[in-house]
């Protein structure tokens, strides 16, 4: 096919599909208008109904607690998968299954270092409130799981592996996934059991706007946490091993 | 639309553009981040903080980090490979 043509058959499907986008844009609502009734119904009913402010994470986790159910098991079963594949081609390539245990620093630039040991503490904080007010504020377990792991990450990136001596921190990140995601499960068969229905509110909802509010909200949240940093991590352990790994046979 | 949306609509279309016209994987790893930076400030200004909040953490940090190893770890195998040869 010549090029020519080639841009022929290109300009009629750009075309269309421009077409396409400006009639369904056209049926949109004007700019900054809503009327969907479900989203107006579920912003007046978070505050009254389970004692939280933000209407975001009672969707995710009390209206819609089956749906994050589900997603919380995707990423469960994408880590898993990811393990199994590095973990397979390491044996294959015939390399001991131990890491290397150098105290060799793993970043080479000081100021590299030195930034990432001065975040460590002020992101581990941050997650824990991310992660512990998501009924209240903005954010929740998958956002604040993902910063602890960032936390983690920067302790390597200061220049200690994440594999030390006889403290293996891949078995707690290990335990941290597992438990985050079977607490999730739980929680909800806590509801089934307590309350008569799968992921149904148990415990007392609290004051509106204390910590201690939302009833199952925050605990879900924590579990949540737990699994997405956990699930993270071994992932990014998993890499980084193989990376090591890689480095050591070389020399 | 307020100016604030505006201008984060336009620098989202051209971090867009840039992410696609980077043609070296780790370079455009790395402008990816960028623009989930970019992206994150847009849901901010539309007021989706939670959306914000996802996406610096996952479009800015995790996809960059993960690209990134995922690269590394299929270059040194190409590099193995190559020394067999």
């Amino acid at each position: 096919m010549s090029r020519r043509l080639r841009l022929c058959v290109f300009g009629v499907g750009a075309l269309g599909f421009a077409a396409l986008l400006v009639w369904g844009l056209a049926g949109l609502a004007s700019f900054g208008e809503f009327d969907g009734r479900y989203g107006q119904l579920l912003a007046h009913l978070t505050v009254p109904e389970r004692k939280a402010t933000s209407s975001i994470s009672v969707t995710t986790f009390d209206f819609r607690g089956v749906d994050t159910l589900g997603e919380e098991f995707i990423l469960f079963t994408a880590a898993v998968g990811v393990l199994v594949l590095l973990r397979i081609q390491r044996a294959g390539e015939d390399v001991a299954a131990e890491p290397a245990r150098t105290r060799r620093p793993t970043a080479d630039s000081k100021t590299l270092r030195s930034i990432a040991a001065a975040l460590v503490g002020p992101v581990l904080v941050l997650g824990l409130y991310i992660v512990a007010h998501g009924h209240l504020t903005p954010g929740g377990g998958f956002q604040g799981g993902v910063i602890l792991m960032t936390a983690f990450l920067l302790i390597y990136l200061a220049g200690t592996h994440l594999h030390m001596g006889r403290a293996r921190p891949l078995d707690a990140m290990e335990i941290s996934e597992a438990l985050g995601a079977a607490g999730f499960a739980l929680l909800g068969i806590g509801g089934m059991v307590l309350a008569g229905a799968y992921l149904q509110n148990f415990i007392s909802f609290g004051m509106v706007g204390s910590l201690l509010s939302g009833g199952v909200i925050p605990l879900l949240n924590v579990s949540v946490g737990f699994e997405v940093m956990g699930a993270l991590l071994v992932v990014l352990a998993e890499l980084l091993d193989q990376r090591l790994l890689m480095r050591r046979d070389h020399r | 639309m307020t100016a604030v949306q505006a201008v984060a609509l336009i620098v989202v279309a051209f971090g867009g553009t840039a992410v696609v016209l980077a043609r070296d994987p780790a370079r455009q790893a790395l402008v990816a981040s960028v623009f989930g930076l970019s992206l994150a400030v847009l849901f901010l200004a539309f007021q989706a903080p939670d959306v914000a909040l996802s996406q610096i953490v996952v479009g800015a940090v995790a996809l960059p980090a993960m690209i990134t190893l995922a690269l590394r770890k299929v270059q040194r195998r190409e590099e193995a490979q190559g020394d067999e040869r």
